[in-house]
């Protein structure tokens, strides 16, 4: 690891202060993929500033449907949160199954979104939730947040506080892992809310994050595994490396979305 | 059996200081004026040196000194070398290109070193080694074997034309040839075995240091071999005299072959603390772990088995090429070819065999012995091929094995082993019995309605293993002999020390050695301490590898022994005025057989080094030592029986069932050796379902150079493992041993791909059979 000044923010304000005045600072949230990246000496930022300490950003909120979570929330909150398991279950079974129990210990919905890896499990349920996510500045639908890989709509210095999402009436998600990695190669989280269908796609997009739109209109016609059989997934569309190629992953996209629906069903 | 001696399953006396932190492992090392080590290594697989421009680097904070080849050239340290010849069935020597320590002209591997910096911290170090800068004339890279050897390939040593160190071969071609001709059905297959990172749990490490006051260096490492590793830096690469050299290993956090070899940084991590006057330490993190251990397998072969009308097995012809990496490593060579070539005849009686092996340079890590070493590259070939014949012929997998089996011993094969025992029915039959292969059927059926594959694959494996007898292997081009050595110090109270040349890295020595100790004193294993891994301490030994350290390493023990309780009864005999032929040693006394006559242990020890009434001419003292060389190599067999159940929709393999049976003849811990067969076992699987190091064939980068590439088997990969040994002792050695360290590395893998084939009707599933890997096979 190259040398670095660590910051402790006890605000998100003095954070976004801290970040503002340094060379190349970095915000540090969970730190499950910057401290290895920086311990692999491929990140050298001249400053980190820890967010792990706001009490601002942390803490579930659920009223009625609507769920909130801050941004400082560790993945193992979530999965082991009754309230959000009273209305979205799928979204703690995700959580559960992020890594293993140090990432999910650790890492952050805030920081997972953020980072936005194209193999990010959290992506998928904010894009089919239709969720907002909420920075010190502004709302974004996850529609705009979420832009390609590795990259999101987050200005410089913009720090994400919480995302909020109504639950919807059903929803799952499944997911195939990278055999070493554990990351998704194609997750899909299919919800069903009072404005239809929305299957979220993680892990496969060569664009990142994305929704399916075709099985959308299909399960809006019938929400069932079986109407998903003459949706095509287009080859190339999707990545390919070492561990799947193109037509693999669309494989998968199309087998997850189908247990999706048979698991919310 | 004691409750602590030979078959006990007694707990491992080494796991208290594991368990809890306390193991002192090389890098756990300090010393006074200590610095640290990083070094500059080549960021291509293939280029000239044109020049090294260290001006900036040698500026930076606490940077104390940066050596490069040249100046190690100057001070005449040797190449590093292959230490086992082989001849090209031309009779020519093998072509061995030069290794540099440090390269002074070229690069051939991603990792290769060239230069050494020494800074007073382990950060700053790195942080200069980043700043020297190497001007690289970049070349043409080759990374597969097969692609290496053709015309116009890359060409990486001036010594091997066309990149191939040599083309051996072992058997008669032309009779394989004429019972191939003359078969009922040939059964043929090409079969890739694919490269493996070891990946030990402790990376390699070094401390080296030299007192110059007394011109003597101590070298702290992770070896599993410290003799010969000082024999070889001594012999070879002039680091100093051996009597000016003591290399010391510690505690080994692992090795599986890849910490026998003698490597660049130890030596220069030697050379680097007399040009500095500090002492200097490097240890590795993982990724440069991935980069610069010896690599294992990376064979591509073609295989044909002839049978007759009768079904048996009439003649083999195996063509392989190795891919030996960018440099001859220690045993590199042995193991393609003696390791190897000398097991395809399995279990079976095979009268006709022949193997052609050409062994290949590549812009690769170099490769090695890794668990197994050769014969599991043996028994996946025709194990792969026993299974598919039986499929061919429309025969059970079990009746065509059985039917070829042999069942007269000795057995002397034509690829020159003679197997000297074994009974290889048994563990099949038992194997069979605890998988409940019968029911398997309407096991399928279960899984079909759940809309899995399931399938059923068995292996029936041998190896050679208590490497080694010496004069054979000295025959067969080994620049060693294989023999072990033990002492045996009573001390003056009867507690026991037993000095080894065997060296523990995981395998329990400090355990099983005082089992054998036990058994024979009737002493507990709490009075013996186990002394390893120090060249000032113990005399020379040969270290551990080739499952060895019981076979080999504890008949030293035992032959010492022989010679303690002979010096013991006659001392006991003059103390209880008895006949030495009426002692007997039995719970921790010596014994007056047949009468209330006895002498404890500890004062009979006594007797010994007070001297003050021993048998006349008698030296004082109690402690003898033994050098055992094995009549043969052992031959430990056994039976795999792999279930699997393969999700047609992503080609995910779950093993749902794995059964292996062992004949390991004398077993002294049960619960060890179980220890033993699960790891090996975790590793086949690793190979059949989940490893895979992959380079890109154009630039030559290791493509799996971590956890995120490189699948390394994790607990929820595994089932639960059903193991159980049968016995047939082995004659070769005095307890009857015959090893268990690499069977479940050797015996696993072709069960796997067996089953996995069943499962889906495809026989062609290269390994790693991943989730891809087999869908694809599924749609072809």
């Amino acid at each position: 690891m190259y040398e670095t000044n660590y910051h402790r923010a006890s605000s998100v304000a003095e954070a976004a202060s801290l970040v503002s005045g340094s060379d190349d600072g970095k915000l540090l949230s969970g730190g499950q993929t910057l401290i290895p990246t920086m311990k692999q000496r491929l990140a050298s930022p001249s400053d980190v500033v820890d967010l792990r300490h706001i009490a601002e950003l942390k803490g579930i909120t659920v009223s009625g449907s609507n769920v909130k979570i801050g941004a400082g929330t560790t993945h193992a909150e979530v999965a082991q949160s009754a309230e959000i398991n009273g209305v979205c279950p799928a979204l703690c079974g995700l959580a559960a199954h992020i890594g293993d129990p140090h990432v999910r210990n650790m890492g952050t919905i805030g920081g997972s979104i953020a980072n936005n890896d194209p193999a990010a499990d959290y992506p998928a349920a904010m894009v089919a939730l239709e969720a907002t996510i909420h920075t010190n500045s502004r709302d974004i639908s996850a529609a705009d947040f979420f832009v390609g890989l590795f990259e999101t709509a987050l200005g410089d210095n913009e720090i994400v506080t919480a995302v909020s999402f109504d639950a919807p009436s059903r929803a799952a998600y499944q997911k195939f892992p990278n055999p070493a990695s554990r990351y998704a190669m194609a997750g899909v989280f299919v919800a069903r809310g009072s404005s239809g269908t929305r299957v979220g796609v993680t892990g496969a997009g060569s664009d990142g994050v994305f929704r399916a739109s075709d099985m959308e209109a299909a399960l809006d016609a019938n929400f069932s595994a079986g109407s998903l059989e003459s949706i095509n997934v287009d080859p190339s569309a999707m990545l390919a490396d070492m561990h799947g190629s193109a037509e693999y992953r669309a494989n998968l996209v199309k087998v997850m979305a189908r247990r999706a629906v048979e698991a919310a069903a | 059996m004691g409750v602590e001696g030979i078959g006990a399953s007694v707990a491992r006396k080494e796991d208290k200081r594991f368990i809890t932190g306390k193991g002192r492992y090389t890098d756990d090392m300090i010393v006074p004026g200590m610095k640290h080590a990083a070094f500059v290594r080549s960021p291509h697989a293939h280029a000239k040196i044109r020049g090294i421009d260290k001006s900036e680097a040698l500026a930076m904070p606490g940077v104390i000194d940066i050596l490069d080849g040249k100046q190690l050239t100057a001070d005449a340290i040797g190449n590093i070398i292959c230490g086992w010849m082989i001849h090209s069935k031309d009779g020519s020597p093998m072509n061995m290109g030069v290794w540099r320590p440090l390269a002074e002209d070229t690069v051939r591997y991603v990792g290769d070193a060239v230069a050494i910096v020494v800074a007073d911290t382990k950060a700053q170090a790195r942080e200069a080694a980043e700043a020297v800068a190497v001007d690289y004339e970049e070349l043409a890279a080759v990374t597969e074997a097969v692609a290496a050897l053709k015309d116009g390939a890359p060409q990486i040593h001036p010594e091997a034309a066309n990149n191939q160190i040599f083309d051996w071969e072992i058997g008669s071609s032309a009779d394989v040839d004429a019972a191939i001709a003359n078969a009922a059905h040939v059964t043929e297959l090409d079969v890739v075995n694919n490269r493996l990172v070891p990946n030990a749990i402790e990376p390699r490490a070094a401390l080296g240091l030299y007192n110059a006051a007394e011109d003597h260096y101590t070298c702290w490492t992770t070896s599993q071999n410290p003799h010969v590793a000082r024999l070889v830096m001594s012999a070879f690469y002039n680091v100093a005299p051996e009597n000016k050299l003591r290399v010391i290993a510690p505690d080994v956090g692992g090795g599986f072959g890849s910490k026998i070899y003698i490597y660049p940084e130890e030596i220069v991590c030697l050379w680097a603390s007399k040009c500095t006057g500090v002492p200097v330490k490097w240890n590795c993190d993982r990724t440069e772990a991935f980069l610069t251990d010896a690599h294992g397998r990376d064979h591509v072969s073609n295989i044909k088995i002839a049978f007759d009308a009768d079904h048996r097995i009439t003649g083999l012809k195996v063509d392989t090429i190795a891919n030996l990496g960018a440099y001859m490593s220690l045993f590199s060579s042995s193991v393609p070819t003696y390791l190897y070539a000398t097991l395809l005849s399995g279990q079976y009686n095979i009268a006709n065999i022949h193997a052609n092996v050409r062994t290949v340079y590549t812009n690769t890590t170099p490769v090695d012995a890794y668990r197994g070493a050769g014969r599991p590259e043996a028994s996946f070939l025709i194990e792969r091929a026993m299974e598919t014949a039986a499929r061919e012929l429309g025969v059970s997998p079990a009746d065509l094995r059985r039917k070829n089996f042999i069942r007269e011993f000795p057995h002397e094969t034509p690829v020159i082993m003679t197997y000297d025992g074994g009974n290889f029915d048994a563990p099949l039959d038992a194997a069979m019995k605890a998988s409940d292969y019968d029911g398997f059927p309407a096991r399928k059926a279960e899984a079909a309605g759940r809309g899995k594959l399931r399938g059923i694959g068995m292996s029936c494996y041998i190896e050679a293993c208590g490497i080694a007898p010496s004069q054979a292997v000295g025959a067969l081009g080994a620049g060693v002999g294989l023999w072990e050595s033990a002492e045996v110090r009573v001390n003056a109270v009867g507690t026991i020390e037993v000095l080894t040349g065997s060296h523990s890295h995981g395998q329990g020595h400090e355990t099983t050695f005082a089992q054998l100790v036990a058994e024979r004193l009737g002493v507990g294993i709490d009075t013996v301490n186990i002394v390893h891994g120090d060249t000032d301490k113990v005399q020379m030994g040969m270290g551990t590898y080739g499952s060895r350290s019981g076979a080999v390493g504890m008949s030293a023990i035992s032959v010492a022994l022989d010679k303690v309780e002979a010096k013991a009864k006659k001392v006991a005999a003059h103390l209880l005025e008895a006949d030495e032929s009426d002692i007997v040693i039995e719970g921790g006394e010596l014994k007056v057989a047949g009468t209330d006559k006895s002498v404890p242990w500890f004062q009979l020890a006594l007797a010994c080094y007070t001297a003050h009434n021993l048998p006349e001419g008698m030296e004082p003292g109690l402690k003898e030592s033994a050098f055992f060389d094995p009549s043969n190599f052992s031959f430990p067999s056994g039976c795999y029986i792999c279930e699997v159940e393969v999700d047609p929709d992503t080609g995910k393999t779950d093993i749902v069932q794995f059964v292996a049976a062992d004949d390991f003849g004398t077993i002294i811990n049960p619960m060890i050796v179980d220890g033993q067969v699960h790891g090996g076992v975790a590793q086949g699987i690793g190979q059949a379902l989940l490893e895979g190091c992959v380079y890109d064939p154009d630039t030559g980068q290791l493509l799996t150079a971590s956890y995120m590439d490189y699948t390394m088997p994790r607990a929820d990969d595994l089932p639960s493992f059903s193991v159980l040994t049968t016995k047939t002792e082995s004659p070769s050695n005095p307890l009857g041993l015959k090893g268990c360290g690499e069977a479940g590395a050797i015996g696993s893998p072709p069960a796997v791909i067996n089953a996995i084939t069943d499962a889906i009707g495809n026989n062609n599933v290269p390994m790693p059979a991943s989730p891809q890997t087999v869908w694809a096979a599924l749609k072809a």
